[in-house]
């Protein structure tokens, strides 16, 4: 359905995407996952035909973005990273524009927005400008939704909207995505990749895997142990210092250490914390999630 | 054409919603219009003058009684020496002192001629000038009616009649002038900054990836203001004929037209501005710096073109409301035809084609 082959974009001296490739298939929930930087906009805005790529080549459904771009800009849906709807126009009269630039009325496509336009419904008075945050993720993807598009592109939809609507907004993609419509979505957090069906992680223009989020986390075979102290600036300090470890980052209130050898076990790097004199120690061996999968690829890369 | 209609509604949405916009549509035009109008004038009105008079008979209070009853002149005081005249004028209040000569009535009966003092303040070089002209037209007016009949040898009396303008009034100059000017800036300002607003909040980057052409795009950007702006031309005429009594003699139709002909070449220029300029800020910018200041200063709305630099007439070709300014004085003022006005007509159309021909060739249909 979408179709990336090397493709290559730079802004003046910075290289933003550097020889892309991917595909997405017809149904699937794609994710591109990566920090800020990554690329993620320029390769979805010249997905979008908003943008030539400097090399490469790159399909929609068939039609290449950028000889046919405007039979894809009529069947393709789009969020922009930025809250992009007119503030100044309530969320009714920004929902009958977009239906009306479409060519269409909004009782026609009705069946296909209703699940998530009965969430706003309440306050179609309302200007745009005047909505909380989720509301406003809520009535884009309406808005983009509108014209029933056959592949959905999103740009980071959950950046600065609470966990309980960003929760609400997957369960809105799966929807979708079960009513046969293709879902390219972007985001900057590692918990959202394991909801598609596949990612790409990105970083600094390159894509550095691609694969389901469950194998990606079971290709990794490295051990990962988490630990925690009462005093954890020093923790980390001490581990980052331990020659037989490799990497150590913060993840929430434990860290997560990559020992050099895979046999060690949590045993043994608590007696080493606990020569260090560190209280309240607390050592396991863990799973590894996506995020320490992507840390791990960072490293490698550099 | 549905697409179409609902851009314009949404157009519609953002002017009526923003009082802004709204005072930058209507307010502004019209407090402009009789700013200039009033403050801005050439004409004298209750002058303050004082009068030595060291004859005082019959014929200096003659003259006296007609220059104040004129309208142009107030008395402030008489003066009894010629060192008061310095210290009046000190004051700043008087600005013109007349001084009769001793036995001005004599000499003019004995020997047909006696001398007056016309003394004015000249730190205001063009009021000072003015001040004197009148002066010396009322007294000239006066000796001739009132020692007509003395016959003197072979006078030549010039008579001179100002057309158009009898009363040399300097609002039938501003009104189409201001009107240029308003037109120019609502149309080509409004435009540039409603586009680039949509660049600067991102739903540009919707509009481009949905399927509205740019022709689309552009044309439901202007139609709204084409509207507001024939209003506000119709209002400024209305303004201008029934509050300064501007005369308008030649054909309302034609007039209108001509109008908004000019309308469409100021958006289309606003259009070309906003492909030029990514921020809102750039588009008043451009706008202000590029089109107010030389409507104002080149387009003969002010300062006369004749008078100005060569290379400045040479460029003041360039400014469109040099060409609508014209148009506008002899449909208003002298009455004539589309006969008169084509090639100025012509030029103007020319621009709006050449505009919107490089607007539509820079719109880009992408982000960069």
């Amino acid at each position: 359905m979408i179709k990336v082959e090397s493709i290559s974009k730079s802004y003046q001296a910075t290289k933003a995407l550097n020889r892309i490739s991917f595909e997405v298939t017809q149904g699937e929930l794609f994710g591109l996952i990566g920090p800020d930087g990554a690329g993620k906009t320029s390769l979805m805005r010249i997905l979008m035909t908003l943008l030539v790529p400097d090399e490469g080549k790159a399909s929609m459904s068939g039609l290449d973005v950028v000889r046919d771009y405007k039979q894809i800009r009529q069947l393709v849906g789009y969020m922009p990273g930025r809250f992009s709807l007119y503030q100044d126009l309530s969320v009714e009269e920004n929902l009958e524009f977009f239906a009306t630039v479409f060519g269409i009325t909004i009782a026609e496509n009705y069946e296909l927005i209703k699940d998530i336009y009965v969430q706003i419904e309440p306050f179609k008075k309302r200007l745009a400008g005047k909505l909380s945050g989720g509301m406003k993720q809520k009535l884009a993807l309406s808005c983009a939704l509108i014209h029933k598009p056959e592949i959905l592109v999103l740009d980071e939809p959950t950046t600065g909207v609470d966990a309980v609507s960003r929760k609400e907004f997957w369960e809105m993609l799966k929807k979708l995505q079960q009513q046969g419509i293709t879902i390219l979505v972007s985001t900057p957090y590692m918990d959202e990749a394991s909801l598609c069906d596949r990612v790409a992680l990105m970083q600094k223009g390159e894509v550095m895997e691609i694969d389901s989020p469950a194998r990606i986390v079971e290709n990794y075979t490295r051990t990962l142990l988490a630990a925690r102290s009462d005093n954890m600036n020093r923790l980390i300090q001490d581990v980052r210092n331990w020659d037989e470890v490799e990497s150590a980052y913060a993840f929430g209130q434990f860290i997560h250490v990559t020992p050099k050898r895979n046999e060690m076990e949590a045993v043994e790097l608590e007696k080493f914390l606990m020569t260090q004199k560190h209280e309240k120690l607390q050592v396991n061996e863990i799973s590894p999630g996506i995020e320490d999968v992507f840390m791990a690829l960072m490293k490698e890369k550099e | 054409m549905n697409r179409f209609w609902g851009f314009v509604k949404k157009e519609f949405y953002h002017i009526f919603r923003d009082a802004r916009t709204m005072i930058i549509l209507f307010g502004i035009p019209i407090a402009q219009l009789l700013l200039f109008g009033t403050v801005i004038t050439n004409e004298i009105k209750d002058a303050h003058i004082a009068i030595y008079d060291q004859s005082k008979d019959e014929v200096t209070q003659e003259i006296t009684t007609k220059l104040l009853s004129s309208g142009y002149f107030v008395l402030d005081q008489y003066l009894e020496s010629t060192a008061d005249i310095e210290a009046i004028f000190k004051k700043g209040k008087v600005r013109e002192v007349l001084v009769f000569e001793a036995g001005f009535a004599q000499s003019l009966e004995k020997e047909g001629k006696a001398k007056v003092q016309v003394i004015a303040d000249a730190s205001d070089p063009n009021v000072g000038k003015l001040l004197a002209n009148y002066t010396s037209g009322i007294i000239n007016d006066y000796m001739l009616k009132e020692m007509g009949e003395m016959q003197l040898p072979m006078q030549i009396k010039p008579e001179v009649r100002m057309y158009y303008n009898e009363g040399l009034e300097s609002v039938h100059m501003f009104v189409p002038g201001i009107m240029a000017m308003i037109l120019m800036l609502i149309s080509a300002m409004m435009t540039s900054i409603s586009i680039t607003r949509e660049k600067e909040l991102g739903t540009m980057e919707i509009l481009l990836v949905s399927p509205l052409r740019p022709v689309q795009i552009i044309l439901g950007k202007v139609a709204p203001y084409l509207g507001l702006s024939i209003i506000n031309a119709v209002v400024i005429l209305l303004i201008g004929h029934w509050v300064f009594g501007v005369p308008i003699a030649g054909s309302w139709v034609l007039l209108m037209l001509e109008s908004i002909l000019f309308i469409l070449m100021a958006l289309c220029l606003g259009i070309l501005i906003s492909t030029m300029a990514k921020t809102q800020m750039v588009a008043m910018f451009i706008s202000m710096i590029a089109l107010m200041l030389p409507t104002i200063l080149l387009s003969g709305f002010i300062f006369p073109i004749e008078n100005m630099p060569v290379p400045l007439q040479i460029l003041s070709h360039a400014m469109p409301p040099r060409w609508f300014i014209v148009i506008l004085k002899n449909i208003m003022l002298k009455g004539t035809g589309l006969l008169y006005v084509w090639k100025e007509t012509l030029i103007l159309l020319g621009m709006a084609v050449l505009f919107t021909a490089i607007a539509v060739k820079k719109f880009k249909t992408r982000l960069e």
